[in-house]
This record gives C-alpha cells, structure tokens and sequence, in this order.
C-alpha cells in the first residue's frame, strides 16, 4: 500500500469513474478572464468569519474574501505555500515563530495590510475565540511587531513549530484590526459582511437564496481573480444540485452535494465531470466511538473482536460506493507526514471474532447472541447512517445484538458527548493536517464532559495519556513524528475507538470550470486562478 | 357588517388563549427535545468546554428553562419576538423577510387547488356517473395519495432538467437587477413548479367535495323546482345545484390553511424557496427555540385570521349562518 503515492490513495479507487473527465482535468489552457460561476452551497453559516470559526461551512465561502497566512499545496516545502506570508520560521527553544509578511497587500477597503492586523488576529481572534485556535494557540503569549511587514509570534511554553506550521491553512486567517478593534468582536457586523485581502469581495447574502461575492481588482496576485463574481446558490435539499448542475444552472457542487449515488448517472452527462481530487486536506475518519463504561466493551478482546467482524473493504466498496480508503489507525492513509501502516491490524475474521468473545467469557446464549448494545451512528452524513446499518448486520455476525437509535444532529451531539447515553457509536472526526489538532484528543483522557468529538467514552490509559503529553512538547520535527508513530501503534493495539476508513468529499463540475481541485484544500482555497473557460 | 362584529369580537378574545397554549406547547415541546442551540451548532465547528460554555452564555441558554420561558411572554407581551440564535439577528425581522414568499405560494396554490378543484368538481358532478366523472376521481386521488417532495421531484426532471422550460428551484433568479414588471414575471416563473406541487395534491379535496355536494344537492327540492320552471341545465348546475355546493368548501378552505402551511414546508425545501417553511425547518435543526416559537406564532395568526376571514365570508354567502351566530 505504502508505494502508492498517498495523495492519490483516495481518489485512486475512484479512477475507474473520473477516467471519463480524463482529458479536461490536463487542460493546458490560459485561463480565461471573466464570468460568473454559480454553485451549490447546502448551508448558510451563521457566522461568516473565519477567524472565530474554523469550519470547512463557513471557508468554503470566506476563504475567498479572508485569506490565511499560508494555504496547503501538493508541492510547496512541507505541504504550504504563501498567502499573506511569505515565510515562517521557528526559533530552536519553540518559544517564538517569525513571519515575513507579502508587501502592497490591501484590505478590501482600501487600509494597507500590516503585521499589526495579524498580531490583533492571533490574540484577540484566534487564542480567545476560535474553535480550534483556542487549542493550537493556547500558549501564544505576545506577538511582536518589528515593523509593518514582520510578526514574531512569542509561545509561554515551547510550541513545535510543526504543529504551527500544519494549522496555518485553517487556523491563521488575518481579519482587519481597524475594523474589529471597536465593540466586541463577537457582534461585529464584519462578521456577516467579512473584508479581508482575499480575491473577492463580500457582496451580498439573501437568506435562503444566495451568496455573491465580486472581483477585487485590487488583489494583490499578478492578473488575478479570474472570475468577476461567485455566486452561492443556496439549495437545501441534497437532490437539487445534482438537477441544478444538469439544467445548467449552477456549473459546479463542491463537498459531495452530489449523493455518491447519483455520481455513476451524472458522470455520463455531456458536459459534467466527477472530480475525487482536492480534498486531501480535509480528511474525514470512520470511526466506531466506544463507551468504555460498559464492562464488556472495557474488554480489549471484545473490541478487538468487533474489529475483527467489520469488512472494511466491504464498507469501501458498499457504503462509500469505492470514493474512501480502509483505515489502519488513528491517522488517515493520505497524509504525508505522520503516518505509518506499521500497526496492529485486524483483517476481517469473523470465526476469529466469535473465538476472542467466547475467550473474554461471553459465551453464546441459546438463541446465538451474547450481549446487547445500544447503536448510535452520527446523522451528519448518508455514509455514517448507512455504516451503522452495516455494523448492527456485522456485530450480529460475532453474537452481539446491537439496537440502533437514530437521532438528528443536536441530538446526536448530547447523547454521544454530554450524556454518554450510548455504547457504540459511529463518527465521523476530521483529521486536520496534525495529530495535535483533533486527533489525540479522541483518546486522550480529563476532557470535560461535553465537548464534541473528544474522548467521551470514559477511556482511560495513562501510557497512551503520556505518550500524547511528550508529543505536544516535543520541538524536534523528526522525534515528534516518531511520537506520533508510535501514538498510532498503540491506538491500534488497545482500540480505544476503531477506525474503519478515510473518506472525503467529490466535486462535480461542468467541464468549462478550470484549475479545479489544484491544491489540497482547494474547496476551502482562495479561488484566485479558477476560471471558466469557453 | 354590523352582524359580524360580534363574532369578530368573541373570536378575538378567544385567539388569545389559543395563541397562549401554542406558546407554551411549542416551548415545552422543543425543550423535551434532546440537544440545544449549541448542541446542534458545535456539530459543524467542534469546539472544547470553554467556548461551549461561553456560548450558552451568550445565548442565554444556562438560564432554566422556565426563566427562558418567562422571559420570552414578558418580552412577547410588548410584541417583541426576540433574538434569533442562529441568524444573529430580531426574529421580526427574520420572519418579516420570509413571510411574503410563503404567503405568495400559499395563495398561489390555494387559488390553483381550489379554482382548479372546484372547477373540475362542477364539471365531474354535473354529470355523476359519467366517464369523465370517474376520470376525474381517480385522477385526482393518485395526485392527492403522491408524496408533495416527489411530485416537486418528478416536476424538476420533467420540467427543468429535461425541457428546460422552467428554473428547478428558487424565487427569482440570483442576483439579478430585475426590477418591476420583469422581476413580478421573473417571480411568477418561478413559483410555477412549487405552486403546482403544492397545489395538485390538494386540488383532489376540493374535486371531491364539490362533486359530492353537487351529488347531494341534485336530490334537493330546489333542483327538482327549478327544472319543473324549466330551467336549462346549464342554469341549473351553475345557479343552483354548485352554489349550495360551493358551501362546506369555503369551511374547508380555512382549515386547509393550516396544512398548506405544513406542506409548504416540504416542498420550499425541494425547490429553493427561502420562505417560512424553510425557516421552520432549520429553526428545528438548529434547536432555535424562539425563532421557531416565532414562525409558529405568526403561522397561528395567519391561520386564525383566515379561518375568521372564512367565517365572515360564509355569513354573507349564507345568512342563515350569520344570523345563527350573532344571536348566539
């Protein structure tokens, strides 16, 4: 597995579908100025800034107004190429990370972009108030700036600078001081109406209908943007994008608004194509949540067990239609720095199964089932529903009868986090480019009940607890991967949660949108070079 | 006129409790729901127990629930809806900008359901029995037993996918600088699919009443009188036998205001329409207790209101009624 190039793993066994859109992703074309493109979106974000809320929502229409200080790229230098920095560097101590920042940047209103918005974005924004900066940054104590174009970013406790380097594409987007710093930041009204540097404007939202977001001629990329507007056209129910698209009236759906079911059928229409690339960075984990409160699932044989009787392939391949990749461990197959297929790995084995359960002495009643759980499988998306159909058929297979309770979001959400009201359940956590970011937290022990996608299951291991600490303080780049090598094996061995497969999301466009999908975050990049041909 | 007041008057004082008991239903019902407005708004964002905290903080949902409840009648009792969670802003105003749409499409299909149905029911009744009566029947049942999001669903592939004559979904175009008489067309093409999938399923209950009370009014004495004058038949269906038929369909056009305010719902979903059904919905998902208490708020008003609209009606197209209840 490992000699597959990793970028391409998830769209690889997507191949056989997108081949039919072969030629136009090689375009070799000059882009072309001009045009509106019109999308998809399925959400309306109640908050637009991206600074106070990293979330894949709300990037996927701020990012082109706010940009990051770096965006994620399949070739730059450690996964990263410049946005409003040019470059970082970390000091040897972890105590401070220096950026040199782009000259002539402009805000949308005209102020000049300096290391003071930056500095106002990472303490005021960031460190207090986003969703994941709280975490990543928590020890930022000062950002000094030098002068207009340098931020030296100062950490109370040593920081590595790895983990800074790999949050940078979703956590450091840069809002204007000047328009922040007066009221409370929570109730500004650039928070629906963002300005930032990026390539587009902020035009206007009408509930319910759409988003537009216009050209900023004054961008400080040669020639670009492309495009003289985008317009979001908001369509609520999952069936209208894939109608819209053929009707022509929308040119591209992004995160899989198109149902993986509809994709063999429109892939055959003239004029649309299927594009499994550009979402490497925002990969997303099936994974089976434990409740270790439970005293036979506190038993490692019985979740090695439940392992054992998951053909992973088999979910590829039926939930996910081919369009995911089985998982061996806590961090996808695709990413290019911590990885390791150097893990204890559980082939489907069903006789293996029922031998480990009547091991751990929960033998077979007379009519064939040992225990009883409850099943929740998060409703977020179609494939977490449809894995938890395939998991109650699975566990029933090693004698466990597992009753599935169905629950919408907010619902989901308290039973799972805050009242633990569940014995297995299925997730989907995101893996965000760093272990550090949302992964160890799914195993490590003290999270406070409550918090979403975190250890609620009452797991409890104070090596693996250890392990995950040295991590977090060690600076050395190389020793700190080898950590989290190492943190995979041992999630693997002791199966506080199962991670059955990686899975992210499908474009569908018309073949006119160019240079799609051309970075690892591309639905959430900038847009700057997309363009519509023809 | 004069006779009406009265009923006005008794209806009013009693809308005010109906309207108290929706209230508090709907809060007690959306409290037993698990999951708050935070539960349900950490789904996309993630976030550790300090900015959940402070979030419920915010939004003032670490007071008790019977605080919260207090708060809102207080706050209700100066007319003032309150905050909406999720948009961040006054729910009247939330309300106000998707009233209009729905209220559109509500009349839109009310007027197709009940012109159309009443119209094919006179022309099914005047002849019971026939084929066209049992064509008639038949098909408007299969309408009325199809499920709204499919028929909105089998009318896009046909109409908007395939023919291409009609927008698959939306109000008006997107950001366009139509003004006028071109954005009232604009508009009118686009609430063709929507209003006739909301329109069609109901139009089958109006089909039939009328066809049934024609059936029963043919047995009537004044029909028999009026054929003795001479009459021709013609006059007869129109003048006599569909105008006491007409009746028990004006009763039933108020109570179905409330049940196109539920299948707006459905099929605002399906095509796009940023109207109060929509707004329901999300209001549901993201646990926006007040915003929902809100929509369903001014949807009780709506619906009182027409049903008092239908009662004044009825008093001047039957003066029996209006005698009845002001001497009541």
């Amino acid at each position: 597995m490992s000699d597959i190039s990793r970028r391409t793993l998830l769209s690889g066994s997507a191949l056989l579908l997108a081949s039919t859109a072969m030629p136009t992703l090689g375009w070799a074309q000059t882009p072309k100025k001009g045009g509106r493109l019109v999308l998809a979106a399925d959400s309306e974000p109640r908050n637009l800034n991206p600074a106070i809320v990293a979330s894949n929502g709300v990037f996927f229409i701020s990012s082109k107004i706010v940009e990051t200080l770096a965006e994620a790229s399949f070739d730059g230098k450690d996964g990263l190429e410049p946005r409003l920095a040019l470059s970082w560097e970390g000091a040897a101590d972890g105590l401070s990370v220096t950026f040199k920042l782009r000259d002539g940047v402009k805000w949308h209103d005209g102020k000049p972009f300096t290391s003071a918005d930056v500095a106002f974005s990472a303490l005021q924004i960031w460190k207090p108030l986003q969703n994941l900066g709280r975490t990543v940054f928590k020890d930022l104590s000062a950002v000094d700036t030098p002068d207009d174009l340098t931020a030296v970013f100062k950490f109370a406790k040593p920081t590595p600078f790895q983990l800074i380097r790999n949050a940078l594409p979703a956590l450091s987007s840069v809002v204007p001081k000047h328009i922040y710093e007066v009221g409370k930041i929570e109730e500004n009204p650039a928070n629906n109406a963002p300005i930032g540097t990026g390539p587009f404007k902020f035009g206007e939202y009408k509930a319910g209908q759409y988003y537009k977001l216009t050209r900023n001629a004054d961008y400080w990329g040669k020639d670009e943007p492309y495009l003289d507007e985008i317009i979001y056209q908001v369509l609520p129910d999952r069936t209208s994008a894939a109608a819209a698209l053929e009707a022509e009236e929308i040119q591209l759906a992004a995160f899989s608004a198109v149902p993986l079911a509809d994709l063999d059928r429109i892939s055959k229409v003239p004029g649309l194509k299927v594009i499994s690339k550009g979402y490497e960075g925002l990969t997303y984990q099936l994974v089976v949540e434990i409740n270790h409160r439970r005293k036979e699932l506190a038993d490692v044989k019985v979740r090695q067990a439940i392992a054992h009787a998951i053909d992973k392939d088999f979910v590829v391949k039926t939930v996910f239609l081919g369009y995911a990749a089985t998982a061996t461990g806590p961090v996808p197959k695709n990413d290019p720095q911590f990885y390791t297929a150097d893990v204890p790995t559980y082939a489907f084995d069903v006789a293996k199964g029922n031998a480990l359960l009547d091991e751990a002495g929960y033998a077979k009643a007379d009519d064939g089932k040992r225990f009883a759980l409850k099943l929740l499988p998060a409703p977020y998306f179609n494939e977490t529903k449809q894995f938890g159909d395939y998991l109650r058929q699975a566990l029933a297979a090693i004698g466990i009868d597992a009753e599935i309770v169905n629950n919408d979001s907010p619902a989901h959400i308290k039973a799972v986090y805050t009242d633990h009201a569940f014995d297995l359940a299925v997730g989907p956590p995101v893996f965000r480019g760093d272990p550090a970011i949302s992964t160890t937290i799914l195993v490590q022990s003290g999270v406070p009940d409550g918090v979403p996608f975190s250890n609620q299951g009452g797991y409890k291991n104070a090596a693996l607890d250890a392990l995950i600490a040295k991590a977090s303080e060690t600076l050395d780049t190389t020793a700190r991967t080898d950590l989290y090598k190492q943190f995979q094996k041992e999630v693997a061995a002791d199966l506080p949660l199962i991670n059955v497969a990686e899975w992210s999301f499908i474009s569908v466009a018309r073949e006119t949108v160019g240079n799609i999908a051309n970075n690892p975050r591309w639905a959430v990049s900038n847009w700057a070079d997309t363009y519509l041909a023809g | 006129m004069t006779r009406a007041l009265p009923l006005i008057r008794r209806r009013l004082v009693g809308s005010i409790f109906v309207l108290l008991i929706v209230v508090i239903g709907t809060f007690l019902l959306l409290e037993a729901a698990p999951g708050d407005a935070v539960d349900a708004y950490i789904v996309s964002t993630g976030g550790d127990a300090g900015m959940i905290e402070l979030l419920r903080h915010q939004w003032g949902l670490d007071q008790s629930e019977l605080t919260r409840l207090a708060n809102y009648l207080w706050a209700l009792l100066h007319l003032d809806l309150g905050q909406s969670v999720t948009f961040s802003r006054p729910i009247r105003d939330v309300i106000l900008e998707r009233l209009p749409t729905t209220l559109l499409l509500m009349v839109s299909a009310t007027a197709l359901s009940f012109g159309l149905g009443s119209a094919l029911g006179i022309y099914a009744g005047a002849r019971p029995g026939s084929f066209r009566d049992r064509f008639l029947s038949v098909g408007s049942l299969a309408l009325y037993a199809v499920p709204g999001f499919w028929l909105g669903l089998v009318l896009i592939v046909i109409f908007a996918v395939d023919l291409r004559w009609l927008p698959i979904g939306g109000i008006e175009s997107l950001a366009s600088d139509k003004t006028g008489l071109a954005r009232a067309a604009d508009i009118a093409v686009h609430l063709v699919l929507p209003v006739s999938a909301l329109g069609f399923i109901y139009l089958a209950l109006y089909l039939r009443m009328m066809r049934a009370g024609m059936a029963e009014a043919w047995r009537q004495d004044f029909v028999l009188a009026a054929r003795a004058r001479g009459l021709s038949r013609r006059r007869i269906v129109l003048a006599h036998v569909a105008r006491n038929a007409l009746l028990p369909l004006v009763t039933m056009l108020g109570l179905q205001s409330a049940q196109m305010l539920g299948g707006s719902v459905v099929i605002e979903s399906v095509f796009a329409v940023p109207g109060l059904g929509r707004l329901a919905q999300e209001a549901v998902a993201s646990r926006d207790t007040p915003l929902l208490l809100g929509i369903i708020l001014t949807s009780a008003v709506l619906v009182i209101a027409i049903n008092l609209a239908v009662d004044i009606a009825y008093a001047f197209l039957d003066p029996r009624v209006g005698a009845s209840e002001a001497g009541a």
